[in-house]
């Protein structure tokens, strides 16, 4: 038996037209990728506005291409786009199936994930909470966690799915378990079957960013990839020992070989030689890759060893206030022009007495980007777009900063000054830093529910 | 002869938290041996100067002729903390092939430019 899983969805914002190609291709599963770190912080703050939010809230979009198909039996959904508040994105989905007429779905709820109100239970419990990243402990957590999500692996999804569900509602969980957990529940592989677990995570590594396997931000010869703008998704075509094929829908527009596979293989992982997922830890060294034309990419040989465990789980803080402004300088002297105004920026800023604990200074057309790995050159650049951000402890200091650039019109170095279209003196945004660490498991599973819903 | 990795590798890049992950990649495996002995680990982190405050670790991947560097510190903070327009470090790839490296004269080549002029006609169309 082979599994069809698709990649509908690779982040919050992504195009939910795609999905109907998928389903016109014909999968069993369709999985929505809708977390990245930076989403949480997104519906952190959309939360904190408005309790009744915290998920991605296009998922009504996808759940309105996706629902009739899986009424009539031809697919189930599987997504994350719960965020930090997977009943209210059950609700959505309800709602969504209602709109449609659709009753008789059942839809999936997965809770467990949200420790934001355990950290005072996980501490007593002897979890450190030390950053993972720069070894700090827990007691130089700046203030309160804002939120604290855990990263569950495939188990509770396919519980889910062993209930019955048509549609299942996680909030962060891996993305690559979004994909594991229908091949686990199709194939019965076992919780110590590595192998296994191994290539359907490499799998739903593979199509957790949508577009990204089938030419989307491909750095090869990309102006090659047929039809840009109507970039496939992938589907993979998953065997019971774990054999897959990654692939498309046939249609005129992207391309999957080996290259495209290949880039993907490395996207965000770390050590290839152990991907620390939930369920097991990939060898993606091991994974051979084989071009069988048209398209498809046969994958074999994944490894595994077994999981550790700890689930990885995020913390956010409160970290100030951001603001920034876009001012472009012509020819000639535009670089010049463009340090200058940033200095005389800097020093109104300082002599209206507003504190910055951080400026930002790029200047795009020289070095914005590729910073110190620029080299120097001769070359005079036609013009200089200057991007100033800062950070301030509050908000409202934040966006007076901003006010000291207008006066520049009239004063800033000669002809040449102009703002950005309405880019130039952007509002206030909150910033979140985050804190990643490490959570027993077993104090994590005790408190995962699945409950499932009938429209 | 002195070359850019522009002509010899592909690249990918992605975050996690103020990690960026930047991965090249070789077209055949006598093109991966020369980047497994020039690009090293230490040569990353003095290409990146003060844009990384932290450590490079890299990781060879034989099977896909790919060498993937985890730059530590890499993001100003983080992509929800940054204050850089690149929050997530995507332009890190095209940051790193910048790099020169000696390569045999034999494995010197010249990456196609691209053409698009597909997308001229396009704009063309618009007017």
């Amino acid at each position: 038996m082979t599994v069809r899983v698709g990649g509908g969805q690779g982040f919050y914002g992504d195009t939910p037209r795609a999905v109907a190609g998928l389903l016109e291709a014909g999968v069993d599963y369709l999985c929505l990728e809708a977390l990245a770190e930076l989403t949480l912080a997104i519906l952190q703050k959309d939360r904190q506005r408005d309790e009744a939010r915290g998920y991605t809230r296009d998922l009504p979009l996808y759940l309105g291409t996706a629902l009739p198909a899986v009424a009539e039996g031809n697919t189930k959904v599987i997504t994350n786009a719960g965020g930090i508040n997977p009943p209210a994105a059950a609700r959505a989905a309800v709602d969504a199936a209602r709109a449609q007429g659709l009753g008789g779905l059942k839809i999936a709820t997965v809770l467990g994930d949200d420790l934001t109100n355990r950290v005072d239970a996980l501490r007593s419990a002897d979890v450190s909470l030390s950053n993972l990243e720069s070894d700090a402990p827990f007691a130089e957590f700046p203030g309160d966690p804002l939120f604290v999500a855990a990263y569950l692996g495939a188990r509770p999804i396919v519980e889910a799915l062993d209930q019955g569900a048509d549609v299942v509602i996680t909030g962060r969980v891996a993305d690559a378990a979004l994909f594991l957990a229908p091949l686990v529940h199709e194939h019965g592989w076992s919780w110590d079957d590595w192998d296994r677990l191994a290539a359907g995570t490499l799998v739903g590594h593979l199509l957790e960013c949508s577009g990204q396997v089938a030419g989307g931000n491909f750095s090869g010869e990309w102006w090659t990839i047929p039809e840009p703008w109507n970039l496939p998704y992938p589907i993979a075509e998953v065997d019971a020992d774990g054999t897959a094929v990654i692939t498309k829908p046939e249609s005129s527009g992207g391309r999957v070989d080996v290259d495209t596979v290949r880039h993907q293989l490395l996207y965000e992982v770390h050590d290839p030689a152990a991907y620390l997922a939930p369920d097991v830890v990939a060898d993606f060294t091991s994974a051979k890759f084989t071009d069988l034309g048209g398209d498809r990419v046969e994958v074999t040989g994944v490894r595994g060893a077994a999981a550790t465990d700890t689930y990885k789980a995020l913390l956010a803080y409160h970290a100030g206030w951001s603001a920034e402004a876009r001012v472009a300088f012509s020819w000639p002297d535009a670089y010049e022009k463009a340090k200058a105004t940033a200095a005389i920026f800097a020093k109104r800023v300082e002599l209206a007495g507003y504190d910055v604990d951080e400026w930002r200074f790029e200047y795009w057309g020289v070095d914005a980007l590729g910073g110190p790995t620029v080299p120097p050159t001769e070359h005079e650049p036609p013009e200089v777009a200057l991007r100033i951000a800062w950070r301030c402890a509050d908000q409202t200091t934040a966006g007076l900063v901003g006010r000291e650039l207008i006066p520049l019109t009239l004063s800033s170095p000669p002809a040449g000054f102009t703002g950005m279209g309405r880019a130039g003196g952007g509002r206030p945004s909150e910033l979140l830093g985050i804190w990643p660490t490490l959570v027993d498991k077993a104090l994590v599973d005790e408190h995962v529910v699945v409950t499932v819903e009938q429209t | 002869m002195r070359l850019s990795l522009r002509e010899l590798c592909a690249y990918r890049a992605g975050d996690k938290g103020d990690i960026a992950d930047v991965a090249i990649f070789a077209d055949d495996e006598p093109t991966y041996e020369v980047i497994v002995r020039e690009v090293t680990a230490a040569r990353v982190r003095e290409h990146f100067a003060d844009l990384v405050r932290g450590d490079v670790e890299r990781y060879e991947v034989p099977n896909v002729f790919g060498l993937n560097f985890v730059l530590h510190g890499a993001l100003g903070g983080g992509g929800p903390r940054t204050l850089r327009a690149d929050n997530l470090g995507k332009t890190l790839g095209g940051a790193l092939v910048r790099m020169e490296i000696e390569v045999p004269d034999e494995l010197v080549r010249r990456r196609p430019r691209p053409d698009v002029g597909w997308a001229d006609a396009i704009l063309r169309s618009l007017d």
